[in-house]
C-alpha cells in the first residue's frame, strides 16, 4: 500500500470509528477534549524518575479501550511515527545518567534507565489519549467544541475545509503519482525534472477547486460562518464523566 | 520535526501554546481585515493541498533518498504570512489528531517550530525582500532554498531548546544540537529545491497567484542572459577589484588552529604521500597564495581573482552542458 493510499485508508477508518453509536462517542465533544488535555497535562507533569506513579495513569486508556470498544492493535500502528524520535532522545539517558537506583541480582538499574522508561511510557500514553479522542469524536465535532470555546470562525472553518478536502486531494495526488509510475516504471519517487510540473499541476487544480468551492458555498448561503446542524447540549452523564476523570487524575497525581 | 508529547513538559507546552496562540490571534485579526470571504475556502483547500503534496516522494538526485516540499514556505508565498500561518495550524492539528504526527499537548510547540518560522520569517525575512524588485526564476529558487534552510534550522534549534527546557533528556545541549542542526540543513536544502520547482512552475503559468508578484513586476523581469551577464560582471569586479581589500587575517580554521598550536599551519611529519602531494600541488598551482610565483605584487591578487572567477564559470558551464541543463528553446519545444 502506498503512502497516499495508507493515509486515505487511515482517514476512512477513523471516520468509521468516530461515527459509531457507542457511549464514548455520545459524550459531549468539549468534555472529551477537556478530559484528554487534562490527562496529557497530568501525565507529562510526572517527574522523570517517577515510573511507578506514571504506570497508574494507564487506568485511563485501559478503561476507555475496554468500555469504548476500540481496537488496541489499530492504535499500535500510530507508534511508528512518534516512537523513533522519543527513543532517540530517551536512549541517551542511560549513557549520561548512571546513578544506580536498585538492583535485581547482578543487574543494576540506573536512574537513566528509569528516566528512559518513563519517557517512553509518556510517549505511549499521549499517543493513546489522542487516538481515543479522535476514534470517538469526528473532526466536525472537535471543531464544534472549538467554536463553543470561542475559537474564531475563520480558523475553525478552514480546519474543517482542510479536513474535507484532504481525502479528495489525496485521491487526486494518488492518480497523478500512479499515472507517473506507469510511465516511469522501476523508478522510486518523482524525478527532479518533473518536480515542479507534477506538484504544480496539482496546486493549480486545487486553486481552481477552491474557487469552485467558494462559489458553491456562496450559493448555499455562506457568509463567513459554517453551520454545524443541531446543537449538542451538556447532559448529566457528560458532567459526571468530566468530574470523575478530573478527580481521578488529581488523586493519581497526589498519591 | 514533529515533537511528541513525551518530549515536552506541561510548563513548556503551555508557554509554547501561549506564544503560538498570540501569533494565531494576530493572524486571525489580520485575515479578518481582508474582507475577501473567498480567503477561507482557499486556505482550507491549500491546507489540503500541502497535506497531499507532502505525501508525494520526490527523488533527491545522487542521494538515493526522497524528500517532500516545505509547506510553510510554499504557503507563505501563495497566501501571505497570516493566512498561511492559520492554514499550517490546521494541517498540523489534523496531522496530530489523525496520524499521531506530533502530540496534542506539544501542538503549540509544533506550530511555533514549523508554522511560525516558515510563515513569518520565511515571508518577512526572505520572500518579500527577495521578490521586491524584478522577481524571476533565480530569485524564487534563492528565496525558497534560503527560506527552507533558515526556517528549518530555527525550527530544529527550537526543538532542542524546548526538549532541554522540559528536562526530559540527559543529552547535553551541544550533542543534541549537533545531531539536529546538520541533518536539518540538508533536509532544508532538499525541501527548498522541491518548493522552488513548484513555485517556479506557478510563476511560469500563473504568476499573479504568488505574493508580491504583480503584472508590472513580471513585465520587466530579467532574462537569463541578462542575469548571467550581470553576475559575470559583478564576479569580475569583485575578483579583480575588491579582492585587493581582502583581509590578511587568518580564516576561521586557521584562527582555531592558531589558538591550539600557536601557529596557523600544522607541522606535518615528513612522509612519502605528504611529500608527493605537496610537490604535485606546487607544480599545478600557477598562482600560489593568490599571487604570481615569487612576487608580492597586488596585480597578482587581482589577476588570481579574475582567473579564478573565469575558471569557476567554465567549470559550471561544462558541468551544466555535460548534464544537459541547458537546452535550446527549439530542442525543448521538440521534446
Amino acid at each position: 500500500m502506498s503512502k497516499l493510499d495508507r493515509a486515505l485508508y487511515e482517514i476512512h477508518q477513523m471516520d468509521i470509528l468516530a461515527d459509531r453509536d457507542q457511549w464514548l462517542n455520545r459524550i459531549h465533544p468539549l468534555v472529551k477534549l477537556i478530559v484528554t488535555a487534562s490527562f496529557l497535562a497530568v501525565t507529562l507533569s510526572f517527574h522523570k524518575y517517577n515510573f511507578t506513579g506514571l504506570l497508574r495513569m494507564g487506568v485511563y486508556p485501559i478503561t476507555l479501550f475496554i468500555l469504548g470498544d476500540v481496537s488496541f492493535s489499530d492504535a499500535l500502528k500510530r507508534f511508528r511515527i512518534v516512537l523513533p524520535l522519543v527513543c532517540f532522545v530517551g536512549l541517551f539517558n542511560p549513557v549520561f545518567d548512571r546513578q544506580p537506583v536498585t538492583a535485581f541480582g547482578s543487574f543494576v538499574v540506573t536512574a537513566g534507565m528509569v528516566s528512559m522508561a518513563t519517557l517512553m511510557l509518556k510517549g505511549v500514553y499521549s499517543v493513546l489519549a489522542a487516538y481515543l479522542l479522535i476514534a470517538s469524536t469526528s473532526i466536525e465535532k472537535i471543531c464544534y467544541a472549538l467554536r463553543l470555546i470561542h475559537i474564531p470562525a475563520v480558523f475553525v472553518t478552514q480546519i474543517l475545509l482542510t479536513y474535507r478536502y484532504i481525502s479528495l486531494l489525496l485521491e487526486e495526488a494518488g492518480r497523478i503519482t500512479d499515472a507517473y509510475a506507469l510511465r516511469a516504471p522501476n523508478q522510486k519517487g518523482i524525478h527532479f525534472k518533473v518536480w515542479g510540473s507534477l506538484a504544480g499541476q496539482l496546486l493549480l487544480r486545487s486553486m481552481d477547486r477552491a474557487d469552485a468551492v467558494y462559489q458553491s458555498m456562496v450559493l448555499r448561503g455562506y457568509r463567513g460562518e459554517f453551520y454545524y446542524g443541531a446543537k449538542t447540549v451538556f447532559r448529566t452523564k457528560d458532567i459526571a464523566y468530566l468530574i470523575i476523570w478530573s478527580v481521578l487524575f488529581l488523586l493519581l497525581k497526589i498519591i | 520535526m514533529h515533537m511528541a508529547d513525551a518530549l515536552i513538559s506541561p510548563a513548556v507546552a503551555g508557554t509554547m501554546y501561549a506564544c503560538s496562540g498570540l501569533a494565531a490571534a494576530y493572524s486571525i485579526k489580520k485575515v479578518r481585515l481582508e474582507t475577501d470571504l473567498k480567503k477561507t475556502p482557499v486556505m482550507g483547500v491549500m491546507g489540503a493541498f500541502v497535506f497531499a503534496a507532502q505525501m508525494i516522494n520526490f527523488t533527491i538526485p545522487g542521494t538515493g533518498s526522497s524528500g517532500h516540499l516545505c509547506g510553510g514556505v510554499l504557503l507563505t508565498a501563495l497566501l501571505g504570512p497570516y493566512a498561511s500561518f492559520l492554514t499550517m495550524i490546521g494541517v498540523l492539528l489534523i496531522q496530530c489528531l489523525l496520524f499521531a504526527d506530533g502530540g496534542l499537548l506539544a501542538l503549540g510547540a509544533n506550530i511555533w517550530n514549523m508554522a511560525f518560522y516558515g510563515c513569518f520569517f520565511g515571508y518577512f525575512l526572505i520572500w518579500r525582500p527577495v521578490m521586491k524588485k524584478n522577481p524571476g526564476r533565480g530569485k524564487i529558487l534563492c528565496a525558497s532554498v534560503l527560506g527552507s534552510m533558515l526556517t528549518l534550522q530555527m525550527g530544529a534549534f527550537s526543538v532542542t531548546l524546548e526538549t532541554l527546557a522540559s528536562g526530559i533528556t540527559d543529552l547535553p545541549f551541544s550533542i543534541f544540537a549537533a545531531a539536529m542542526q546538520p541533518i536539518h540543513l540538508a533536509i532544508g536544502f532538499a525541501e527548498g529545491l522541491i518548493t522552488a520547482a513548484v513555485l517556479v512552475f506557478i510563476y511560469e503559468s500563473r504568476p499573479e497567484i504568488l505574493m508580491n508578484i504583480t503584472a508590472e513586476k513580471t513585465a520587466n523581469r530579467l532574462t537569463l542572459r541578462r542575469t548571467l551577464a550581470a553576475l559575470g560582471i559583478l564576479s569580475l569586479l569583485i575578483g579583480g577589484g575588491l579582492s585587493l581589500f581582502a583581509s590578511s587575517r587568518p580564516d576561521g580554521l586557521e584562527w582555531s588552529i592558531a589558538r591550539v598550536t600557536g601557529s596557523t599551519e600544522l607541522e606535518v611529519e615528513a612522509s612519502a604521500p605528504h611529500e608527493a602531494a605537496g610537490s604535485l600541488q606546487e607544480t599545478t598551482s600557477l598562482l600560489p597564495d593568490y599571487a604570481f610565483k615569487g612576487s608580492d605584487s597586488s596585480l597578482g591578487t587581482s589577476f588570481s581573482g579574475v582567473v579564478g572567477s573565469l575558471m569557476v564559470l567554465g567549470l559550471c558551464v561544462s558541468g551544466c552542458c555535460a548534464f544537459k541543463f541547458f537546452r535550446h528553446p527549439k530542442q525543448r519545444e521538440a521534446k
